[in-house]
Order: structure tokens, then sequence, then C-alpha cells
């Protein structure tokens, strides 16, 4: 599904550049859910933004699903975005004039679906989180937890081929971020393939394999053994 | 524009953000409010300069004499110059092309006037029925002084509405009835009004046939008072009647033996040069209100703008949710666009109904001095509006623009 080759991405700063990725290799296969672990600024993110086409490396390839992603416009990645990624942050990033359902919805509006189909499709999705009672609610009446539902339901709406989560639980309680890895597992038992940047070692290893990065390059790259989020809940 | 989708997305934004549409569309709308106001005054100063100085025809030439001041051909200065018919009959004939209207003028000296056994101070003169388009008198009551009036030497007399308002009759009781003038009997054939107001209606006229025969006025004449034909416009007409007052001037010289380097024994008051001088301060209210106004467009298309750049800025995080989601560059232009376009546009035109319709309610009555009538022309007004959505949509792009390009990373870290 995912396939990149040598990728190297540094930023400039002033005069000097900081070299952050220094040479990633490495693939992910359909159906996959795998955990990014690494100390703060050792890349993650970084990575995960070249992945969403979010940012551009400065070298290496990249391929998704067969697709080569290089030389992309804002246009053609807007495109490809929608069309293949789906994003979960760490602030929700939710649109907060927006009800939940209207959140969700709105990928749809970016594939141009008519608004009646976009919002029962939306209404599905939520369902699926839980919070279909919480459809018309505003994000700022839900609690964390709920908000990265629904803006989980919101990366799911559009049909992704990969889900791209930064931290999602790193806002949350542990309960809370527990409710949200079991709904990441349940959406990977559906095939869907899922990358997860955590910090945190209980939340990785509720995943199926696990990536290490440290300064720069891949330490570390292992099947683990998944613990199931539901055996806390 | 016709994306009923987009529409949809606007009208939620809209219905969520009531606050911030309402602020924009408020400024927006009291920008056009003062401006359409504004332009509307000048106007009202305008129409109220124009109706200041519009009492008498503004093409009027008056005539009139005193003594030599130069010696010529023998004769001694110090002479007194008097207009006679004949001199009257030869301008109205040699002129014929250039005069549109024309009236002698010859005053009846120390009459009495007695209404009703109550004595009137106010002078009387002998007139042409032209006499009432070259001083811009109306009719009250009854009838002006006519041709046959004229003609037939007949004892008729018209009064001023402030004599008419002095004698405390009204109109029915004093048209008709009978006036005596230095003890001869006149009747009063009607009352007139003058655009010039009371100062301008305390004289009673009657033909100028009736006055030199009836008071011993022989073929005297006081005054040739004239309005020329209308040139293509107003410079010629001022370059018209230059030419008409020379040779007036110069054939009653000949006429009377002065000589032509004497300036004060023929002269001659022409008001067309002098309402040049008004027409020019109309010219500079114009211009200033003009000035004035664009000032304020210039003002309003900068506060249009200025709130574009905050709802841009305050909206970058959202446009970064967007883009991660998946919406091109130029669906969020088309949005922010879309959507200014459409507040510019509905409250700009509120601000237009508004102010319209209080200078609607109120213009008509405004009437203190210099400023009559306040209104504004729809298709200035209309144009503005227009100019200022667009001046808006295109002060609104660059930040859109902008926002829309920006790291979507970056705007996402945004709060
Ligand atoms: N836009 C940028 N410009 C300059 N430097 C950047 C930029 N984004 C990230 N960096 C730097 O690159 C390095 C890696 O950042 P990145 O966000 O990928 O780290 P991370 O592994 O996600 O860290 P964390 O766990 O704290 O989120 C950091 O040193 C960071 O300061
Ligand atoms: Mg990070």
């Amino acid at each position: 599904m995912i396939e990149i080759k040598d990728l190297h991405k540094s930023y400039k700063m002033g005069s000097n550049s900081l070299h952050v990725l220094k040479g990633i290799n490495f693939s992910v296969e359909e159906g996959e859910l795998v955990a990014i672990m690494g100390s703060s600024g050792s890349g993650k993110s970084t990575l995960l933004n070249i992945l969403g086409m979010l940012d551009v490396a400065n070298s290496g390839e990249y391929n998704l699903d067969g697709v080569p992603i290089k030389n992309l416009n804002e246009t053609k990645a807007a495109k490809y975005r929608n069309k293949f990624l789906g994003f979960v942050f760490q602030s929700f990033n939710l649109i907060n004039y927006k009800s939940a359902l209207e959140n969700v919805a709105l990928p749809l509006y970016y594939q141009r679906i008519p608004r009646k189909e976009r919002l029962e499709r939306a209404l599905k999705y939520l369902e699926q989180v839980g919070l279909k009672e919480w459809a018309t609610h505003l994000p700022s009446e839900l609690s964390g937890g709920q908000k990265q539902r629904v803006a989980i339901a919101r990366a799911m709406a559009s049909e992704p081929k990969v889900l791209l989560a930064d931290e999602p639980t790193g806002a949350l309680d542990s309960v809370t971020s527990y409710e949200v890895m079991d709904l990441i597992q349940k959406i990977n038992d559906q095939g869907n393939t899922i990358l997860v940047v955590t910090h945190e070692d209980d939340i990785a290893h509720m995943c199926k394999r696990i990536v290490h990065l440290k300064d720069g390059v891949i330490v570390e790259d292992k099947k683990v053994k998944q613990v199931r989020a539901s055996e806390y809940v | 524009m016709f994306d009923l989708e987009r529409w949809q997305e606007i009208f939620d934004t809209i219905r969520k953000n009531k606050l911030r549409t309402f602020l924009t569309g408020l400024s927006v709308a009291s920008g056009i409010f003062i401006l359409v106001i504004l332009l509307g005054f000048g106007q009202g100063m305008q129409n109220g300069v124009a109706k200041e100085f519009s009492e008498d025809a503004s093409n009027r030439i008056i005539v009139w004499t005193r003594t030599t001041t130069k010696e010529y051909k023998g004769l001694n200065p110090g002479r007194r110059i008097q207009l006679r018919n004949e001199n009257n009959e030869y301008v109205q004939e040699q002129f014929k092309e250039d005069i549109a209207r024309k009236s002698a003028i010859y005053r009846v000296g120390g009459s009495t006037v007695v209404f009703e056994n109550e004595n009137l101070g106010y002078s009387v003169q002998g007139i042409s029925p032209g006499f009432q388009f070259i001083e811009n008198q109306f009719i009250s009551s009854g009838r002006y002084i006519n041709e046959l009036d004229e003609k037939e030497a007949k004892k008729v007399a018209i009064i001023g509405r402030k004599i008419a308002r002095e004698i405390g009759k009204s109109y029915e009781e004093i048209v008709d009835n009978y006036l005596d003038i230095s003890g001869i009997r006149f009747k009063i054939v009607g009352v007139y009004t003058d655009g010039g107001g009371d100062r301008e209606e305390d004289r009673i006229f009657i033909p100028i046939t009736t006055a030199q025969r009836v008071f011993n006025g022989a073929d005297k004449v006081n005054n040739l008072t004239f309005t020329l034909s209308p040139s293509e416009n107003f410079e010629a007409s001022v370059e018209q009647s230059k030419i008409f007052t020379n040779n007036l001037k110069n054939y009653l010289k000949e006429a009377h033996m002065v000589s032509p380097e004497d300036n004060s024994a023929i002269n001659a008051f022409n008001t067309l040069e002098e309402s040049k001088r008004y027409f020019g301060l109309i010219g500079n209210i114009k211009f200033f209100f003009w000035f004035v106004g664009i000032c304020t467009i210039i003002a309003g298309v900068v506060g249009v703008s200025n709130i574009m750049l905050i709802v841009v800025k305050e909206r970058t995080k959202e446009i970064g949710i967007r883009k991660a989601l998946g919406a091109k560059p130029w669906a969020i232009i088309g949005m922010i666009l879309h959507e200014s376009i459409f507040i510019t546009a509905i409250s700009g035109f509120t601000g237009l109904i508004f102010s319209m319709g209080l200078l609607e309610l109120i213009g008509p009555h405004v009437e203190v001095d210099y400023v009559v009538n306040p209104s504004v022309n729809f298709s200035v007004a209309m144009s503005t509006v227009i100019l200022l959505i667009i001046s808006g949509a295109i002060a609104g792009f660059f930040p859109a623009y902008r926002a829309a390009n920006i790291h979507t990373i970056e705007a996402l870290r945004d709060e």
C-alpha cells in the first residue's frame, strides 16, 4: 500500500538547514496497523505529513497504492488527499461552527457529493463511532474523546486507502485513549490500513507493528502481538 | 455562481457566524449610507444655489442712462441722456435675430397710489408684456398685462403679491377692482409673484403706452430690457450677449452723440456675465462633493478590504482543515470571494435602500437657504454600490489567495 525509498527531508533554518529525515526505507501492506514511535523531534510528524502529502520530501521515492507521488502541485495534492487519505490530529481540528454531522460530511463536499447523500453517509459514520445522538452538537459541546471520535468518523467518511493519525490520543486521558484505540482497531479489523504516531508504549502495543524513529532513521521495525483495547474499556 | 452546493455551504457559514457577518455588513451598509446622504446634500446645495440665482432670467440685459462725462462734437459734458421710443423701436428692429423678449420701462415719478381710500406707497412702472419673462414673474391671480393692453393703452394694472398681502384682502376682492394712480382709475387685472421674493414684489405695473400717455411721458423711456435667444451652449451665450451689449451701446452712443470713450452716459448690465461667476461657484461645489464622495468610496473600499483581511486571517485554521480534507486552492478562494461578494452586495443594497428612502422622505421637505431638495441620482448610487462590491472582491481576493496558498501544516497550527 505504502512504499518509500531513501526519503530525505531537511528544513531550511536561515543559513543552515536541519536534516530531519535521513533516508527512510519502509513499506506498509494493506490492512496493517502501524505505530510510529520515537522521541520528541525525531521526525515522526514530518514523516506522517509527507505520507499525507501535506509536505514534500527533498528526495526519495514514495508510492501510494502503486501511484508514484511526486511533483505534486497544490491542486493535485488536494485531490489525492481527498481520495486516498484520512487524517486524525492530536488537536482534533474540527470546524467549530459546524455540527458533528457537518464536520463529518465536509470531505464529501469536496468530493462533490450532493448534500442529502453527504449527510446520510456522514450519519452512518457517526453511528459507527457511537455518536449518532450527538450529530447536531457543535464541537464545543463534546468531550475530548467524543471530538476525536468525530474526527475519526470524518477521516473515514471519504473511505480512504490509508488513515494517518498523529498522536490521536495525545490530548486524552488513558480511559478515553483506549476507547479511541478500540475504535481504531475496529476500523483496522474491517481491513483499513492505519498509521498511528504515538509516544506511549501501551498505545503502540495496541497496533500490530511498531516502527522506531531515531535521529531521522528507522532504528527498529518489529511486528508485535496486538493488545486489544477492549480489554481495558 | 450557480453552484447550489456552494450557496448552501455559504449560507451555513453566514448563519453560524452571525456576528461577524453582521459587523461586516454594517460597515459596508453604513459606508454606502453616508456616501448617498452626502451626495444627496451635495445635490441639494447645488439645487439651492441654482435656485438662489434663478430669480431673474439669467441672460437678461438692462440699459440705463446718466449724464455725459466727456466733451464730444462740440457738446459739453454733463448733458442728460434721455432714451426715447424711437431708440427702443430701432433696437428691436435692428437686433430682431438676437432678442427673445423685450420691454422698455417708463417709471412714473411722484405718483400716489390709493386703493379703497388707503394710500399705498409703491412705485409705478410702465412695461411691455415681455417684462414678465425678463423678470421671471408668475401670475398668482388674474392675468399679466397683454399686447392689447399695450396697444390700446388701457388703464389696467397688476400688483405684486407683497402689495396684495399688505392690502390684506383676498385676491378675489382685489382683482377686477380699481386703483387710483395720481387720481386716475386703473383696473387691477392680476397679482404677480417674483422669483426674487418680497423685495421684487412691491411694484405696480401698467402698460408702458398708458404710462407715457397718461402721466405726460411723451416718448420718454427710462430703461431698455431684453433677454436673448439661447445659443447652443453657455460660453456661446456669454459671447453673444457681450457682442449684443456692445453693439447696443455703440448705437445708443451714436444716436445720442455721446463720445465712444464715455463709459458713464450709456450703461448696460449683462446678467449672463454675472451669472458666469455663480455657475463657476456651482461647478466648484459639485467638484467638492464629488471629491468628498470619492474619498468616502476610497475609505469604504479600504474598510471592506480590511474586513476581508481580518476575516481571512481569522479563518486560517479552518482553511487549513478544509485543505487537509481535500479542498483545492481555488475552492477556498471561490468560497471566500463568493461569501464576501454576497455579504457586501446585500448590505450595500440595504444601505442604498435606507439612504435613498430617507432622502425620498425628508428631501422634499428640506428647504433652508442654499439646500433645496437633496436627492441623489439612482444610477450614480447604484454604480457606487457595484464599485464597492467589485473593489471588495478585488480587495478580498489577495488575502484569500494568500490564505489558500499557505502551507496546510502552518495553517493548521494557527490558533
Ligand atoms: N516547518 C518546520 N520548520 C523548521 N523546522 C521544523 C519544521 N517542522 C518541524 N521542524 C523540526 O523538525 C524536527 C522534527 O519535527 P517533528 O515535528 O517531525 O518531530 P516529532 O517527532 O513529531 O516530535 P513530537 O513528538 O514532539 O511531535 C524538529 O526538530 C522540529 O523542530
Ligand atoms: Mg509530532
